[in-house]
């Protein structure tokens, strides 16, 4: 028997083009009958675009599939569940106006095996008959689960599935999977938490970019090797991007915070969150998926209501029900999914001059030669590449993000809110963004930072504020948020090394 | 049982308002009585009809534009065939003149899926081209219908063993309704199509995901919602002994009854009894109107007032629920 | 997704060919509009004169103007389908009116009707969220039916089209109809007002992302209300001018240019998406439109076949720049 034929599923040359944005590119993976196989990648690696192409979720560019040695066109998913290749999705698979019993007839899943893996997944008093759109989320990714581990695939594919799971379920699920193995049937296995996936997987094949860079051999010591290939190049962590500020931190004791919350909440997400931001400051936010960090910069940007707790900027209690409002005041948001920021059919200029005619008064002529000044000095001084000036969608996503931020340069803001604007963009194009963000500080506006990428907070921010469960967990000076320790905080677990202060002495603003 | 009524409390609250609707008609026309119900089931025939088929689409998550057209080609096409013909001879046309409409619509669901372009365009053009097939058909109002078949939407049932004071209730053209309507429906909702019709309107990505063929089931939704309009197209001949090829007003009633009837424009809700229930209550609107000696054309202001602001309250609904 | 950035990739003809088309989408239109006239000339020798060419214009301006309402709504991801309704309204009111106020005040109490229903159409729109479709048919259908009992308390009255509109709408002047003379301007107003406008700038960013223009701090429902008044004010200046060519008020004046006003505005370019689009498109649209009716009209076609070709023609367009433009 060669290795192949020992493969239950192998992907080859498998790459994804979005226009000319390439998400895949020549990426493998192969999988052995019984094994636990970890995906892993950093944030845009390509993991999800992979998991959809292998189930006919979407089709690939190039590449082939062999599943059982054999070549398979899989061209959606109900032909995949047919090959015996089954994923639990992010999104949960479940039509949210339908009752559970009619989404397992919809998917002609048998419905004993279905309850009796729910009961074996830790969930009680299932009612069948329940609209999905009002179960909970974490208990539909575990039905979602279920549904799969019903139909007995010969390979699960499981993204993010602990996610956003109590640790309950999620101890459930991580031994549904060991036995699914020792049945002879394959996992595939995506997670960003090491330690499960030290815990619980043989093999563990790791993308970058869209490449597989690697395929490890779990033992001791892998964690270290994944790491190193996730992040390609050791980070080179002694360089900071600008300066720490001295002087802003100084002046910020005496004035008013530029923004100060109070005991913010919304809903069940977000639970008491106070925090002062001066001005001159930039504040990292660090959380894990889902923790409350999308609600709290909803809050802050205007963008809803919170349900209690108060909101000052410049020591004036404020109510934002519009964006508008908040903009009226200087708070400006920079959205990191430059979809919903952007009107991609339109220029690059009209993009940025768009906050000068939001307002009535402003919707008459354009005073053109103005206007040309302030977009002008804003594309220069994000240098962003105008070549393809027609329409925003044919810029290169780092050229689009800088849009994003150019229209707030232009039109002015006191407090920038931004949220992940570095998410799948090159290296470079970051470096200069979180330059331009310590240069405006320096010039006395306030950014608001929430990054998904830990190594980021030490280069760009002053100090570092750790969300989990909705709630602040911590708060760190830059000097000591390196990412285990952010990493650390961010999972919800108490501050550890001994020598090292407790968050709540550190005081505002940067002590050096 | 409380989760019957919980799940069906819309549907429930529009047969309480139906019910206080007759009492009030009652109130002002004392003597309305089974003839006043025989001649607005027979009103309300093409509407219902034109509103299942709205129904069906809406569900599926699209809309359809085209549905009164539909129904006239039908109709003309119905009214053609039988001008002159015998009346066993319109025991065919009828089967012929459902499986037109079933086609026609699969020609919208089919352009839909191939062309890519928005349900709402896609349903304009065709409004055009079906409407025009109509004139092609028959230039002006004429045609026949058989005899038995104008018959069939008159009158009441008599049924052995049950007295005439109830029987006199029930309106032949009620009985043709329900039929109508069951046949399709039942076995659609009941199977694995009909689901998917669902599934396809309450999230396009999920049920794709949970491997339901997503093009193949917006053309049957289109179909079925064509087979509906041939029914609404068959009851227009039937009722006129003509056909006419302009179509008729009910592009906004379905629209309207269909949100009245609790069906969600966005899709994937409701079923096809609320909607149907929707247009009597606003043919008996209309006619409680006509009683209280109401300029007829400020009825069709207030119809058409009630019927936004049945639309806006549907929408400030819809807003809710995106919000939560 | 990684942004892997491949902008600098060599591009292909074909696709280069498609951009070029979406970004200019009025030169295959005025290509198309050339071939109708050859085409015209061809199977009538002699037809296309100076006076066929003033006839064609007449005719178009009406539906001109109604698709410059489509245009503006449809920017917004909207569309007007009240519009029919607005300018038979004022059309017929001008008529009734101008025998007792003579026409200069029957002129303006003609436009009120139009920006009521261009308002509730915005509130509904803007502030409700109702879909522009069902909310604009809807108001025309409530507009018919008030009009309907308008009608019966001027039924003594009479109706006269008053004299400087018939001039105005049939009029020529050296062989140029007087219809320019109001339409020139107009035209140039809607698009500066797209082009050089903060009004214009919004109407098109509400459309291409509305989510973009709140974070911008843009308030949606004010831009909606605007553009649906503006639809319903221009939808009753059209009515005044069909009046005056046309010369029988009636209350389905104004009906039969309702779908062909948004068909023009698609054909010119204009994406009911939103977004996307531009009133020198639609006016090319509207005069190929027209001579579309001449051509089927000499061809003795039946109206049914009109019907037919009209649909599958906006499909067709339809169809073609949403692939251009999900490609490009």
């Amino acid at each position: 028997m060669t290795a192949t034929d020992a493969l239950i599923l192998e992907a080859t040359g498998v790459t994804k083009n979005y226009g000319a944005v390439t998400a895949l590119d020549n990426a493998s993976l192969s999988v052995r009958p019984g094994e636990v196989h970890a995906l892993m990648g950093a944030n845009g690696a390509g993991k999800s675009t992979l998991v959809k192409i292998l189930t006919g979720a979407i089709p690939p560019t190039k590449g082939r599939i062999l599943i059982r040695g054999k070549p398979s066109q899989i061209h959606s998913p109900a032909e995949a569940r047919r090959a015996g290749l089954v994923s639990v999705y992010q999104e949960p698979a479940i039509i949210p106006d339908l009752d559970i019993a009619a989404n397992l007839r919809l998917t002609e899943t048998p419905v004993d095996p279905f309850v009796s893996w729910v009961e074996e997944l830790g969930v009680k008093d299932l009612d069948l008959h329940e609209t999905a759109r009002n179960v909970p989320l974490a208990i539909l990714r575990v039905l979602d689960l279920a549904r799969a581990l019903a139909i007995e695939p010969d390979v699960l594919l499981l993204d993010e599935m602990t996610a956003a799971l109590p640790a309950n379920l999620a101890e459930r699920v991580l031994d549904v999977v060991r036995r699914q193995s020792r049945a002879g049937r394959s996992v595939i296995f995506i997670s960003h938490r090491l330690l499960e996936i030290s815990a619980l997987c043989d093999r563990a094949t790791v993308l970058r970019d869209g490449r597989t860079v690697g395929v490890v051999d779990m033992a001791p010591g892998a964690e270290e090797r994944i790491v190193e290939l996730m992040l390609g190049a050791p980070v080179e962590r002694s360089e900071r991007v600008a300066a720490p500020p001295t002087a802003a931190s100084s002046q910020a004791a005496e004035s008013p915070p530029r923004l100060r919350a109070r005991n913010l909440r919304v809903g069940g997400k977000l639970h008491d969150v106070s925090f002062d931001l001066h001005a001159g400051e930039v504040l990292g936010v660090v959380a894990l998926e889902g923790q409350g960090q999308d609600e709290l910069f909803a809050v802050l940007s205007g963008s809803i209501r919170p349900s209690g707790g108060s909101l000052e900027v410049d020591g004036q209690v404020t109510r934002f029900g519009h964006p508008a409002d908040a903009i009226a005041v200087g708070v400006v948001y920079v959205p990191g999914d430059r979809v919903s920021a952007l009107c991609m059919q339109r220029s690059v200029r009209e993009n940025i001059a768009l906050p000068f005619s939001a307002r009535p008064r402003a919707w008459g002529p354009i005073p053109r030669r103005q206007e040309n000044v302030r977009v002008d000095s804003a594309i220069a001084r994000l240098r962003i590449d105008t070549r393809a000036q027609a329409e925003v969608h044919r810029l290169s996503g780092g050229n689009q993000q800088k849009v994003t931020i150019a229209r707030w340069i232009a039109a002015g803001a006191r407090a920038m809110l931004c949220f992940d604007p570095t998410r799948g963009i090159d290296v470079g194009t970051k470096r200069e963004i979180y330059r331009l963000l310590r240069e405006l500080a320096a010039q006395g506006t306030s950014v608001l930072l929430y990054t998904s990428e830990l190594e980021e907070v030490q280069l760009a921010c002053d100090r570092a504020v750790v969300i989990f469960g909705g709630r602040i967990v911590d708060t760190l000076p830059a000097s000591e948020a390196d990412e285990p320790a952010l990493m650390r905080a961010a999972h919800g677990l108490p501050h550890a090394p001994p020598g090292r202060p407790a968050s709540a002495a550190i005081p505002a603003g940067n002590p050096a | 049982m409380t989760r019957f009524i919980s799940r069906n409390a819309w549907v429930i609250g529009l047969f309480v308002i139906f019910g206080l609707l007759l009492a009030l008609t009652r109130v002002v026309q004392p003597d309305y009585g089974a003839a006043g119900i025989g001649s607005l089931v027979r009103a309300a025939l093409p509407y219902a009809f034109a509103v299942a088929a709205q129904t069906v689409v809406v569900i599926a998550g699209g809309i359809d534009l085209s549905i009164a057209s539909m129904m006239a080609l039908t109709s003309v096409t119905a009214a053609v065939l039988m001008d002159g013909a015998s009346g066993s001879f319109a025991i065919l046309v009828v089967p012929l003149i459902l499986l037109l409409g079933l086609a026609i619509g699969a020609v919208n669901g089919t352009l839909i899926v191939i062309s890519r372009v928005p349900d709402i365009v896609v349903t304009l053009a065709m409004l055009f081209v079906w409407q025009g097939a109509a004139l092609l058909v028959l230039e002006a109002p004429g045609g026949g219908a058989a005899e038995w078949l104008k018959s069939l939407l008159v009158g009441t049932v008599g049924i052995p063993g049950v007295p005439t004071a109830i029987t006199e209730w029930i309106p032949k053209a009620l009985i043709i309704l329900v039929v109508g309507l069951a046949v399709v429906w039942v076995p659609l909702y009941r199977s694995r199509l009909g689901l998917s019709i669902y599934a396809i309107g309450s999230s396009n990505l999920a049920a794709f995901r949970s491997g339901v063929a997503v093009d193949r089931t917006r053309i049957v939704a289109y179909a079925i919602a064509g087979l509906f309009s041939a029914m609404g197209g068959l009851v227009l001949t039937m009722s006129t002994g003509i056909g006419a090829p302009i179509p008729g007003p009910y592009l906004l009633a379905s629209v309207a009854a269909v949100v009245l009837g609790g069906v969600a424009l966005t899709g994937g809700k409701g079923g096809i009894v609320g909607p149907i229930v929707a247009v009597f209550i606003l043919r008996l609107v209309r006619s409680d109107l006509t009683f209280l000696a109401v300029d007829p054309n400020i009825t069709t202001i207030i119809e058409g007032t009630i019927m936004v602001i049945v639309v806006m309250i549907g929408a400030l609904f819809a807003m809710r629920r995106r919000a939560s | 997704m990684t942004a892997t950035a491949q902008a600098t990739a060599p591009i292909s003809l074909g696709r280069r060919v498609r951009r070029f088309l979406a970004d200019y989408p009025i030169v295959p239109l005025i290509v198309l509009f050339a071939l109708l006239v050859v085409v015209l000339e061809l199977l009538r020798p002699g037809i296309v004169n100076e006076r066929w060419m003033a006839n064609t214009v007449k005719f178009a301006i009406p539906l001109a103007i109604l698709a410059g309402c489509q245009t503006m709504t449809m920017l917004t991801g909207g569309i007007d389908l009240s519009v029919s309704t607005a300018a038979t309204m004022s059309a017929f009111i001008v008529a009734t009116q101008s025998p007792i106020h003579g026409p200069a005040i029957a002129t303006l109490i003609a436009l009120v009707p139009g920006i009521l229903i261009g308002f509730a159409n915005g509130i509904g729109v803007g502030v409700f969220r109702v879909h522009p479709l069902i909310m604009t048919l809807g108001l025309g259908l409530i507009g018919i039916g008030a009009l309907q009992v308008y009608q019966r308390t001027v039924i003594a009255t009479g109706s006269e089209v008053p004299e400087v509109l018939a001039w105005l709408g049939t009029g020529l002047t050296w062989g140029v109809p007087n219809a320019l003379l109001l339409f020139v301007p107009l035209a140039a107003l809607i698009l500066y007002t797209l082009r050089s406008t903060g009004f214009g700038r919004l109407l098109y960013a509400v459309g291409d992302n509305e989510r973009a223009t709140r974070i911008s701090g843009v308030l949606y429902w004010q831009v909606i209300l605007a553009v649906y008044v503006v639809s319903g004010l221009l939808a009753a200046i059209a009515g005044l001018l069909y009046v005056g060519l046309i010369k029988a008020p009636s209350l389905s004046l104004a009906e039969p240019l309702l779908l062909p006003s948004v068909a023009a505005a698609v054909i010119g370019g204009t994406s009911i998406f939103g977004g996307r689009g531009g009133y020198a498109g639609t006016m090319v649209g509207a005069l190929i439109l027209t001579v579309l009716t001449t051509l089927l009209t000499i061809l003795q076609m039946p109206e049914g076949w009109r019907g037919v070709l009209f649909g599958l023609i906006v499909l067709v367009v339809t169809a073609i720049y949403t692939r251009i433009t999900s490609e490009a």
